[in-house]
């Protein structure tokens, strides 16, 4: 009878889980497009990534160095991506910093046409089919975007598609500060 | 003065709400009439209350008063009167408004129509019905106050999200709304029947209706909500597993698991203590999908506020309706008796696998959802959600569900003959080898879209070999016995019909789709899937508070000679919206046969050229068909007999129902 009645106190012992959970995601300042990382500060895990058209260059970790770059993880099936793209393409023409492409668990093909449909605000795109360069960086989701400073550590990490708030009070201030 | 006299109805209402609350559960418990019958007129008051409020909020928006705060934040003097009335439910103070009205009308329905229940259960059910609208009124009142005034008052307003002004979406929210909330329904019955400690035939069938139409109207408002985004985001998709769209689809689950769930209790006074479970669950994810999509928690392209004061109020609320019930559930479900036993090969059987992996899908859904919250929360994770996710996790659970939903309704009570019914499957199984190798003729593959379209035949053959069984449609005198097959099976036959449609239009969008995306000059052509597409032009059209840019499409078949009769002429829009300074797509979309021709115009490359998309989408309007009829099988099974039999009285008081808003 005791075993009976545990049985029918398990949805509310799961939903109690669940709860606590959604209490920890509205602790106060917890912004959920910020999510801290433990890579902040580290150095960008190795990854070899083959271009997105074949004959462009690749991408490798330790080809991140002497230069601020903005790693944008994204995907032609994701919608957010859509609606972040506009900032990314204002962005590039910003001279102190490269944007570079990761078109994460996507078909060459569609995430080709995605920038040709949409403009391609990346100087070097490259393709992470497998989702496995997705999991050393720690993605959540597309889209993700990295900043890598000069000595190829990452800085700055945006969960979620920027915001123009996100850009001018986050974003810009700290690249104004790293490209001195 | 009227937003004032709106405001002090909706304090009122509140009031109204915590006497209903209170006074019948006293009376039920004491057994006074007087106590209990009180419920009546407290649930009419508080609709006439709730509709002057959102009345009042309504006039605002219409006449564009824009020293209203919610109506300077979401609506322009410019925008059409359509969209203006939208701009109330397209923002969060409105929407909780109008969510609220839904509840309450619920609530009043039971009142006016309930005169066949039992007055104890009566009471019982409006009584939680009032503690629910207790709760989102306190929300909006102290928290979400859509009257709050701005001193001074702006001239014009900021403008509803140009990309929710559309005819789709000014329909698809009070739909979905409909839906949710109506949910309440099922939870409040449930809640009623645990304080009861009784749960048997005569429940179910009290519930089953409200449960089928809250089902409906969640089956029409997802479907009108992939509609929507398949035609004004302009890339062809219409599915996103976007935590909104999540939001509306896991109700939308349990509450199909509830609905077949109940036919267990009607039929055969079993599962009672798994049914109630449902029915909590149920309305448990329509709230929680409230909470996701209103507190911040998670980001999603249409979130609406990110505060999380206010969901730290939803969270409460959540824990006192969700918890609370569970936490009834846990005390008095296990002295439900249940009734009849069965054998594991039994159409009851049947149903709870059906109920196990619909269950599983909606956990599997509840997992993708707040997966990233959860890793959050611990420190640190590396998962990845989205398509690959789903498409792993949610697709090996329906795709055995959909075979299964052939075989379950040829299934007897309480024991089977499973080679005997799957020996009256033959003819389905053969016919979806049939689909199958066409479909490898056709495109050749890939292996899972051949077994979508298998799949989809034979349920769709399957549910029709069992309509025509149980009425011997074939034999002498045939017609007659179908036309009078109980409504129910009618309805079953064709929500099980409508679901095989939708697979195949899937199937069709996920594997065939064809795409092509390049840059034209006016006077060039693009060819895809077999048809030319020339722009001819791409000009300027004004709209009423809008700039759009048109683009004149000429589809004809590619190889016949030019000049030959064209098959289509599509005039996708690009708008500009100056106030809210956002551009939207509108794709042009022909229906072909049963495919999509479907343009969008893109940007211009400075150069005289524009980036133009074309999809080629066959079966895709199979979604919204299936949609549709599955929609309409809930409607009809409404209406089947032994919901109005025994309650003459109720059938006549239908005639004059309130009113559509």
């Amino acid at each position: 009878m005791i075993r009976r009645r545990l049985l029918y106190l398990l949805p509310v012992l799961a939903f109690l889980a669940i709860a606590i959970w959604f209490w920890f995601g509205l602790a106060p300042g917890r912004d959920p497009s910020l999510v801290p990382s433990v890579m902040i500060g580290k150095a960008v895990p190795a990854f070899d990534l083959p271009p997105l058209a074949a004959g462009a260059p690749g991408l490798k970790n330790t080809d991140l160095k002497g230069h601020l770059r903005l790693i944008n993880f994204f995907a032609s099936w994701c919608v957010p991506c859509r609606a972040e793209h506009p900032l990314l393409m204002d962005l590039a023409k910003d001279k102190r910093i490269e944007l570079y492409g990761i078109a994460w668990k996507n078909k060459p093909e569609d995430a080709t046409n995605f920038l040709i449909d949409l403009g391609n605000p990346f100087a070097v795109t490259v393709a992470d089919q497998s989702g496995r360069t997705g999991i050393d960086f720690g993605v959540y989701g597309v889209p993700e975007s990295y900043l890598i400073d000069r000595d190829g550590n990452i800085r700055y990490r945006q969960v979620g598609p920027f915001t123009e708030d996100d850009i001018e009070k986050k974003l810009k201030p700290l690249i104004a500060e790293l490209s001195k | 003065m009227i937003i004032e006299f709106g405001h002090f109805a909706l304090v009122l209402a509140l009031l109204v709400a915590a006497l209903q609350t209170v006074v019948p559960l006293v009376g039920a418990s004491r057994g006074d009439p007087r106590l209990m019958e009180f419920a009546r007129p407290a649930a009419l008051a508080q609709l006439a209350c709730v509709a002057i409020a959102f009345g009042a909020l309504l006039h605002a928006f219409i006449t564009s008063d824009f020293s209203v705060a919610a109506v300077a934040n979401n609506s322009n003097s410019r925008q059409p009167l359509l969209y203006r009335i939208a701009g109330l439910w397209g923002n969060h103070e409105g929407s909780l408004l109008l969510w609220i009205s839904i509840l309450s009308v619920y609530g009043a329905a039971v009142a006016a129509f309930g005169g066949n229940l039992p007055a104890r259960l009566r009471a019982r059910v409006l009584a939680v019905q009032a503690a629910i609208a207790l709760g989102f009124l306190a929300f909006t009142l102290f928290a979400s106050n859509p009257f709050a005034r701005l001193d001074p008052a702006p001239a014009d307003g900021a403008e509803l999200n140009p990309i929710l002004q559309d005819p789709g979406l000014a329909f698809h929210p009070p739909m979905l709304y409909l839906g949710y909330v109506g949910l309440s329904m099922a939870f409040s019955f449930a809640i009623a029947a645990l304080i009861e400690g009784r749960v048997d035939a005569a429940w179910a069938r009290w519930v089953r209706p409200w449960t089928l139409a809250a089902w409906t109207c969640l089956t029409a408002g997802i479907a009108g909500g992939s509609w929507w985004a398949y035609y004004t985001l302009g890339w062809g998709g219409w599915w996103f597993w976007d935590p909104t769209e999540n939001a509306s689809f896991m109700p939308w689950l349990i509450a199909t698991a509830l609905l077949h769930s109940a036919i267990v209790v009607e039929k055969r006074d079993a599962l009672k203590g798994w049914t109630i479970l449902l029915a909590i669950l149920a309305f448990g994810f329509s709230l929680i999908g409230t909470f996701l999509v209103r507190s911040g928690v998670i980001t999603s392209v249409h979130a609406f506020a990110n505060d999380p004061a206010r969901g730290l109020f939803i969270l409460a609320l959540l824990i006192v309706y969700i918890g609370g019930g569970l936490l009834l559930f846990a005390w008095r479900a296990p002295s439900l008796k249940g009734g009849g036993l069965f054998a594991p090969v039994s159409r009851e059987g049947a149903l709870l696998i059906n109920n196990l992996l619909l269950a599983t899908a909606a956990a599997t859904v509840l997992l993708g959802t707040i997966y990233p919250l959860i890793l959050d929360t611990l420190g640190q994770g590396t998962v990845s959600v989205g398509p690959p996710y789903y498409n792993a996790t949610f697709m090996p659970i329906i795709l055995p569900l959909i075979a299964l939903t052939a075989i379950g309704p040829l299934l007897s009570w309480k024991r089977a003959d499973l080679p005997g019914a799957l020996g009256r499957l033959k003819f389905a199984l053969a016919i979806a080898i049939i689909a199958a190798l066409i479909a490898w003729w056709i495109h050749g593959g890939p292996a899972l879209a051949l077994l979508g379209v298998a799949l989809a035949a034979w349920l769709f053959v399957g549910a029709l070999t069992e309509l025509i069984g149980r009425s011997r449609a074939l034999s002498p005198g045939g017609l007659g016995r179908l036309r009078r097959l109980p409504r129910a099976a009618w309805g079953m036959t064709l929500a099980h019909g409508g679901i095989a449609l939708a697979i195949l239009g899937m199937t069709g969008s996920a594997a065939w789709k064809q795409e092509d995306i390049r840059v034209l000059r006016p006077g060039e052509s693009a060819a895809i899937a077999g048809y030319s597409y020339r722009l001819d032009q791409v000009f300027p059209v004004p709209g009423p508070n809008y700039e759009a840019t048109r683009a004149r499409f000429t589809v004809s078949v590619l190889g016949n000679a030019e000049g030959s009769k064209p098959v289509a002429v599509l005039y996708p829009e690009k708008r500009s919206y100056p106030v809210a300074e956002t551009t939207t797509t509108q794709a042009a979309i022909r229906m072909l046969g049963l495919a999509d021709l479907y343009g969008v115009i893109g940007e211009p490359d400075g150069k005289g050229g524009w980036a133009v998309r074309f999809y080629y989408e066959p079966l895709v309007p199979l979604i919204w068909i299936g949609c549709l009829i599955m929609a309409a099988g809930g409607i009809v099974s409404l209406s089947d007999r032994r919901y109005r039999v025994g309650a003459p009285q109720r059938a006549a008081a239908r005639a004059k129902t309130v009113p559509a808003e």
